[in-house]
């Protein structure tokens, strides 16, 4: 009983909490996994609308916290509010569009894109129910959203390793979500499907949907981001205007992005939101080349 | 008419072949979705575990059949388990769940003085199926077909990408639970016809024939059950004619169907590789260029 009147009075005040509720709230969070911490006390809180990269090397713990985010992974300490609901009590999961850091959209039996898509449908209420015309349509609207209406029809295991990430984006499209949540989509991406990936975002946080990313580098993305995040070691290491990288590798050379201020490079004409590297495809590897030759 | 007065005409082949004709639809039907996740084992290992319950069936002087879903189910649970914390050591613990359950099968099959009964169990004895018999298994494979195809959205969603099916809302846990039951069910259905030993096959071997085929989930789904229904049909016709073991039968002609589609789809491909080969080529060279120019090009600050 007690419960039911807890939930109720949840309910109640919803929508109002809802209006001025960021879109992502997480207060100090710590997760452990198989008993090793991963993440000490992580803050990060995503405002309607903003499109968010989530920065850091290999092992800081980004996918970790985009995981407990969604509720992969049930935090050891700290809270975590989705649309100002706490997440043991979010219910409105067809709100969240989830992209899992996926080599492939394929599994052990063949399915087409249609197929895989459709299944970005089903929600907590609708699991049961047959497809229907206006899901249909849904599943052709995601699938043009990111350029591959035309195929439809085909198995995912015969397409290139960008056009299943562009699948797996479309099936989390097709629920309309107002919170797009994606884990490395630019993996194994080409050039070219990464500009379209960039004009797909664009366009989507243009109708508002408010974007959380989780990359290695900005690259083609950069004019799109609002914010980065840069983790490390499990801890919030930046948290500002975009930069280009996270903190690749301690002995790199590069001034900490914490310090905004310093980066030698930077010209004092620069705006504070500019991305302290260029944005390029390759540019940790350019850097690196250049210290070695100077 | 003298072929349906000597072959549909006896009882025993009336009943023999409505098992086939329901385990045939059943097995591929849960099958796909084992296929799908990469768990093309699982019922083979529920075959293990299930020969236990039949133990329990014989020795207390109930129900094998009801005995042997019992234990599948209780075994299938503790899979879902396992699978769910898997660690490096759930392999191994699998294993022992395994061959603990067809070790405890075997010997309390013994104990309870029905040892001929051992074979008919591992094997199949599609022949020797009663009007009773015919009934579970005809329960128990509306129940299978029901929950594979009902909820055959919510599953595909599971079986293709779990943590995706996760974070949409759906109730994961309750699926893969319903999944595992439902394999442990298909298992004891099977059990009188192909056998605990072979009835994996039943449900995998026309799955990975039909995928040879089809490009769609719901073709391949299709598809394995038109071809499981086809071999055990015509596996049983052949086990009266040619006196064969009909659950041997039934598994052989369904590898064979595998072998003749994995050829047909080599032949398919092939002919489209010569054809698409002419063009490739050519467009390969002019294709790259402006690729490699733009991967080159130096990134200019936006």
């Amino acid at each position: 009983m007690a419960y039911e009147t807890s939930d109720i009075a949840a309910d109640v005040s919803a929508p109002r909490m809802d209006a001025v509720a960021p879109a992502v709230a997480a207060h100090h969070v710590t997760v452990a996994l198989g008993g090793r911490p991963i993440l000490h006390g992580v803050e990060l809180a995503m405002r309607r609308g903003e499109t968010v990269a989530l920065l850091g090397a290999n092992g800081s713990g980004k996918s970790t916290l985009v995981k407990t985010i969604v509720g992969l992974y049930a935090p050891e300490g700290g809270r975590i509010e989705l649309f100002g609901t706490p997440l043991a009590r979010f219910r409105s999961w067809q709100r969240v569009g989830y992209v899992p850091q996926r080599t492939t959209a394929a599994a052990g039996v063949p399915a087409t894109v249609g197929e895989v898509v459709a299944s970005g449908l089903l929600a907590p209420r609708t699991w049961v129910l047959r497809r229907g015309r206006a899901e249909r349509g849904a599943v052709r609207e995601a699938l043009a959203t990111v350029g591959m209406l035309d195929q439809i029809g085909d198995p995912v295991a015969a397409l290139s390793g960008g056009q299943q990430q562009r699948v797996l984006i479309a099936r989390a499209l097709a629920r309309r979500p107002d919170l797009l949540i994606m884990d490395e989509p630019m993996a194994g991406v080409d050039l070219a499907s990464q500009q379209t990936f960039a004009d797909t975002l664009e366009e989507l946080s243009g109708q508002g949907t408010t974007i959380l990313l989780v990359l290695h580098e900005l690259g083609p993305l950069a004019r799109l981001i609002d914010r980065t995040v840069v983790l490390r070691a499990g801890t919030v290491q930046y948290d500002g205007a975009p930069v280009e990288h996270g903190e690749d590798d301690p002995g790199h050379g590069r001034e900490r992005p914490g310090h905004d201020h310093v980066h030698p490079h930077d010209t004092p004409s620069e705006a504070p939101g500019r991305p302290v590297c260029p944005p390029g495809p390759t540019p940790v590897e350019t850097l690196k080349l250049k210290e070695a030759r100077a | 008419m003298n072929w349906g007065d000597t072959l549909l005409g006896l009882a025993f082949m009336q009943r023999a072949f409505l098992a086939a004709l329901v385990i045939g639809l059943a097995a591929p039907a849960i099958g796909t979705y084992l296929v799908q996740r990469r768990l093309a084992l699982m019922g083979d290992g529920l075959g293990h575990v299930a020969l236990t319950g039949v133990g329990l069936g014989l020795i207390t002087k109930t129900s094998p059949v009801w005995g042997a879903v019992l234990v599948a189910i209780i075994g299938a649970a503790a899979v879902e388990l396992i699978r769910e914390r898997a660690k490096a050591s759930g392999d191994v613990a699998l294993a022992m769940l395994f061959y603990g359950g067809l070790a405890g099968g075997s010997m309390l099959i013994s104990l309870s003085g029905g040892n001929a009964n051992l074979n008919s169990y591992l094997f199949g004895s599609i022949l020797s199926t009663s009007t009773g018999d015919l009934w579970a298994i005809a329960v128990l494979a509306v129940g299978v077909l029901l929950v594979t195809l009902g909820l055959r959205r919510a599953l595909f969603a599971v079986c293709q990408d779990e943590e995706f099916a996760r974070v949409a809302g759906l109730p994961v846990r309750v699926l893969n639970l319903l999944l595992a039951v439902t394999t442990a069910v298909t298992v004891t259905v099977g059990m009188r016809v192909v056998g605990v030993l072979m009835v994996s096959a039943l449900m995998v071997v026309p799955v990975a024939a039909a995928q040879q085929l089809t490009r769609a989930f719901a073709a391949t789904m299709g598809a394995a059950m038109a071809i499981g229904v086809g071999a055990a049909v015509s596996g049983v016709t052949m086990s009266y004619y040619a006196d064969t073991p009909p659950g041997a039968s039934i598994v052989l002609i369904a590898i064979g169907v595998f072998l003749l589609a994995s050829i047909c789809a080599g032949l398919l491909r092939r002919r489209r590789g010569r054809a698409g080969a002419r063009p490739a080529p050519g467009k390969e060279g002019p294709d790259r260029a402006p690729e490699a120019r733009a991967a080159t090009a130096p990134s200019l600050p936006q």
